[in-house]
């Protein structure tokens, strides 16, 4: 998927001022925050989960070699195979050939936001195959030819009436007259469209919540059934997942499953959690015949060992995406790429750059709510901050800001200077400020003013007013 | 250097070492091998079977299965019978050709239409014997096998899943535990192990849960209580 | 039952309340008197170098730094009526410091002894209750690094439930950042502005007749979008109300 999160700012106002979005928005922002704290307070030992999660995590990515090496021999053994993608190209480049070499056309879609990375669909369609999404979220923006907006919710920004108005338009086939004002209806007329989908599909394309090392499995967690019919109708399931997506252990994996899905919809487990391993054994009467596993790293392994390694324990909950007041205000579009909110300020820059990607690290208070839900704990704020500094080493901020830091940080160094401009600020803004006691607008300011008062300083500084006190009051 | 090549030793300039020693790697096997578990929640830890059971119950019936107590597998067609019936639903289903499911005296209700074997996009309902259950969630734990087709768990419209009280353990990891017995003993693990807690469901419209997304709308349990175990079944 | 021993308290009055609001200054010298503390005011104090910090000049950042490790390094312990700058120097100065292994003990020496004032006066001075009385319903924001970074939540609850005709009612969304940011408000107004004006819609409906929070930057924010808004909700830092201070200065951005 093409970046255009340059666009931020642009694409933020579009967002804001979008009545439609907003109240789809209003609808997410009670829904997953509520739902995730009643399942936290449910289980005592989450907290202790979240840290046990980290270890195995920060443990996982010290040996990845080793759990990568360990993970193919294990995939072969049970009669799969492994491919390794070092870029989007190659792993495009390997799906393609891996749906080639069986004459697929139909190709049915779990959902991946690898997939979306590395702009598989368009590829699979510009070489005469048909990729189809089966997540509902999936299906409704690939049929109104968006991005998702969420990384387990993709189609969160939209109402119910544009998911209608989508189905009416592209279901020419089905009664004009028949009702879809019910989120049921919906539903109900996507399962019956998609159903003959998975049932034609020659190969089935699924990422992966976890790849287990011990066994050489990976591990899809979901709720609608889709991404296990898209694995075990087709002659081909194909895995396609980063490398930090290892785990060791099948008892690892328990202890990130519990974390998962607590803090993504707050539900204890999710309706289907699949461990998948190799193709159909002998003798089974369904299953894939191959079994293959495209591992991608796509500007993972550079980010091991530096300040941006603690991204790499993302389990993509979308915990942090529900509580930023950020993204819940401008909705995932605006980010620009796949991977919205505070894990994508994150880690868009990294695969994308800085310099395309550098709005998503600064549009954001720090406030670090998303730090606070993240059941991996990552600190997310300070490496919002890491990219802020990158960015100010390389000289890409903004030539005002630059020269205002340095003579702020001019004056914070010499306390005499200062105190004495701070009184002459604070008496000339106190008198301008008058009786009113605030300024409708201030130059310099704009930003400030166009949509909120000013409050006017009490006119003296602290400074002043305690030297006086000092002087009248020997101690 | 081949793609894999140059991922490895890229991931190994990064950390800043040379390849995992043997030392090192033999350390790294050992941890695997001793499946050392984690935290496990104090709600999952030390039930009795009827804590187990109990629990089971009560946390799948809170994800919108529903569950029927039998006392063995000679009610089963009296059970599925009342099931159907009582959900209006057509008075037949495919059961998986599991031996386990061998003893079930289908002839006592021979208006049940009962085909063996995998699911088809025609078929409305469908049983299948679990492997497993985790009480700790209320999750079903099914695997493909020989007579446990997968398909029977995702196409039709109404999955009922025939449940041994002895199957229910307290954690994932108890359930781990079993499927590797299962796999030494069968000789590895199977395609697809399926941890299914409540029916199929999507939120993904308004965030309003609507049941039976692309998987079952209902999931039904029929949780035997008798002696009998799942020992004659080849998925034990 | 308060701590017997006087303790040397530095005052870290912060750049906002130097320029904008002494009155909140003046507010935490008295509650720190009151409270067995002896107040010092280090005259070579000036920021905190949070603007430096999180615009990603760390080098500005640390030379702040330095001065303030400098001037506060004589007191038993340096109290600041900000969460966001507190924190700053009690969790980022380590941070800001981790490979200066010479400067490193005498910054987290610092740090260890730095903290936000109403935390200060609960945790610290063991302050239960304060003899303050304002008739008021209020309502109350929690400033974010405060809260997440310092643990400020109770505290403050539990000194203003002990102030004379005041009750408290709580805003939903009370930890929801009100927009502020420092450098975030003016770098993206649009965004800003709509967080501030989700939080000036919960406070307008708690009823409340005023809103307090423990740092100045939140509330030169919500003050502000309340004046432009026409809603007469009186906006003050929880240090004026608990010091019994309000008939002094007028709430922020009101009428003189």
């Amino acid at each position: 998927m093409l970046a255009a999160s340059r666009n931020f700012p642009a694409n933020a106002a579009k967002g804001l001022a979008d009545e439609t979005l907003q109240r789809a928005l209003a609808k997410a922002q009670t829904g997953f925050p509520l739902r995730r704290r009643l399942a936290v307070e449910r289980l005592p030992e989450f907290e202790a989960l979240r840290e046990e999660g980290r270890a195995i995590k920060d443990h996982t990515l010290a040996h990845l070699d080793f759990y990568l090496e360990l993970f193919e021999q294990k995939v072969v053994m049970a009669g799969g195979r492994v491919h390794w993608a070092r870029t989007a190209d190659e792993a495009r480049a390997l799906v393609l050939q891996i749906c080639r070499s069986v004459g697929a056309r139909i190709v049915a879609k779990g959902k991946s936001m690898i997939a979306e990375e590395i702009g598989l669909n368009e590829h699979l369609a510009a070489h005469g195959m048909t990729p189809v999404e089966t997540d509902l979220g999936e299906y409704i923006i690939q049929l109104r030819r968006e991005p998702p907006s969420h990384i387990i919710a993709p189609a969160i920004h939209l109402v119910k009436e544009q998911i209608a108005d989508t189905f009416r338009a592209e279901h020419r086939n089905l009664a004009r007259e028949r009702p879809l004002d019910e989120a049921r209806q919906l539903c109900d007329e996507a399962r019956e469209v998609l159903r003959p989908r998975f049932l034609a599909a020659d190969v089935g394309v699924t990422g992966a919540n976890f790849l287990v090392a011990e066994t050489g499995s990976s591990i899809i967690v979901t709720n609608e059934g889709n991404g296990d019919l898209a694995q075990t109708l087709p002659r081909v399931h194909i895995v396609l997942a980063s490398l930090e997506k290892l785990v060791p252990s099948f008892e690892d994996a328990a202890t990130l499953l519990r974390l998962l899905a607590r803090s993504a919809t707050g539900q204890e487990f999710s309706s289907y959690t699949t461990v998948s391993t190799g193709p159909r054994r002998e003798g089974d009467l369904d299953g894939p015949e191959q079994y293959h596993v495209v591992l991608l790293d796509n500007g993972r392994s550079a980010l091991l060992g530096g300040e941006f390694q603690d991204m790499l324990r993302c389990i993509r909950c979308a915990a942090c995406l529900n509580h930023c007041p950020v993204y819940t205000a401008v909705g995932g579009h605006a980010y620009g790429w796949v991977y919205p909110g505070p894990m994508g300020a994150v880690l868009t820059p990294s695969l994308v750059g800085i310099a395309e990607a550098g709005h998503l690290p600064n549009a954001s208070t720090f406030c670090g709510r998303c730090e606070s839900v993240c059941p991996m704990k990552i600190p997310l704020p300070k490496m919002m901050r890491h990219w802020r500094e990158r960015e100010f080493a390389a000289g890409l901020a903004p030539r005002t800001v630059r020269t205002g830091l340095r003579v702020w940080a001019f004056l914070a160094r010499r306390p005499a200077l200062y105190h004495a401009l701070a009184e002459i600020a604070s008496r000339a803004l106190g008198w301008m400020g008058g009786e009113r006691g605030r300024f409708r607008s201030l130059p310099l300011a704009a930003g400030w003013t166009q949509v909120r008062d000013m409050p006017a300083p009490e006119g003296r500084s602290f400074h002043s007013l305690w030297a006086e006190r000092r002087h009248k009051e020997p101690r | 250097m081949t793609p894999k090549e140059e991922i490895l030793s890229g991931i190994r300039r990064a950390l800043g070492r040379d390849p995992v020693d043997a030392a090192t790697a033999a350390e790294l096997r050992a941890r695997l091998a001793a499946h050392r578990r984690n935290l496990i929640p104090a709600r999952a830890a030390a039930l009795d079977r009827r804590g187990r059971v109990d629990l089971f119950v009560a946390m799948a019936e809170e994800v919108q299965a529903t569950v029927a107590r039998i006392p063995s597998l000679a009610a089963v067609p009296d059970a599925v019978a009342r099931y159907l019936s009582g959900e209006n639903l057509p008075a037949e289903l495919v059961a998986a050709p599991d031996p386990g499911l061998d003893a079930i005296p289908w002839q006592t209700r021979p208006l049940l239409r009962i085909r063996r074997g995998r699911a088809e996009a025609s078929d409305a309902a469908s049983l299948s014997p679990a492997f497993a259950a985790i009480a700790e969630t209320g999750t079903l734990m099914l695997i493909s096998g020989r007579g446990t087709p997968t398909t029977l768990n995702f196409l039709p419209d109404t999955h009922i899943v025939v449940l041994h009280e002895e199957q229910i353990v307290a954690a994932y990891e108890d359930a781990w535990d079993r499927l590797r017995a299962h796999a030494a003993a069968s000789g590895g693990l199977p395609r697809t192990v399926n941890f299914i807690t409540g029916p199929s469901r999507t939120a993904d419209i308004e965030q309003r849960v609507e049941l039976g997304a692309h998987g079952p709308r209902r999931l039904h349990i029929l949780l035997v209580s008798g002696a009998e175990n799942g020992e004659n079944s080849e998925n034990g | 039952m308060m701590a017997e021993r006087p303790a040397r308290v530095a005052l870290f009055v912060t750049c906002l309340v130097d320029l904008f609001r002494p009155t909140i200054g003046f507010a935490a010298i008295k509650l720190l008197e009151e409270a067995g503390c002896t107040v010092a005011v280090p005259r070579a104090q000036t920021c905190c170098g949070q603007p430096a910090y999180n615009s990603g000049d760390r080098a500005d950042a640390k030379a702040i730094a330095r001065a303030v490790v400098e001037a506060f390094a004589d007191y038993d312990y340096v109290v600041v009526p900000s969460g966001s700058c507190a924190g700053m120097i009690r969790v980022h100065y380590p941070q800001l410091f981790a490979d200066d292994p010479a400067l490193l003990p005498r910054v987290r020496a610092l740090a260890e002894r730095t903290y936000e004032l109403v935390s200060f006066l609960v945790d610290v001075r063991g302050l239960e209750r304060v003899t303050a009385r304002w008739d008021r319903l209020v309502t109350y924001h929690d400033a974010c690094s405060g809260l997440r970074e310092l643990g400020v939540k109770e505290q403050p609850r539990r000194l203003l439930a002990a102030v004379a005709g005041l009750s408290l009612k709580e805003l939903p969304g009370a930890e929801l950042c009100c927009g502020f940011g420092g450098t975030f408000c003016v770098k993206y107004p649009a965004i800003s502005d709509k967080m501030v004006g989700d939080k000036a819609a919960d406070i307008a409906a708690t009823g409340a007749g005023a809103v307090l929070a423990g740092d100045l930057g939140c509330l030169l924010n919500i003050a502000g979008k309340l004046c432009r808004q026409g809603r007469p909700i009186e906006v003050r830092h929880v240090a004026e109300v608990l010091a019994d201070m309000t008939d002094g200065a007028p709430p922020i951005g009101a009428s003189r």
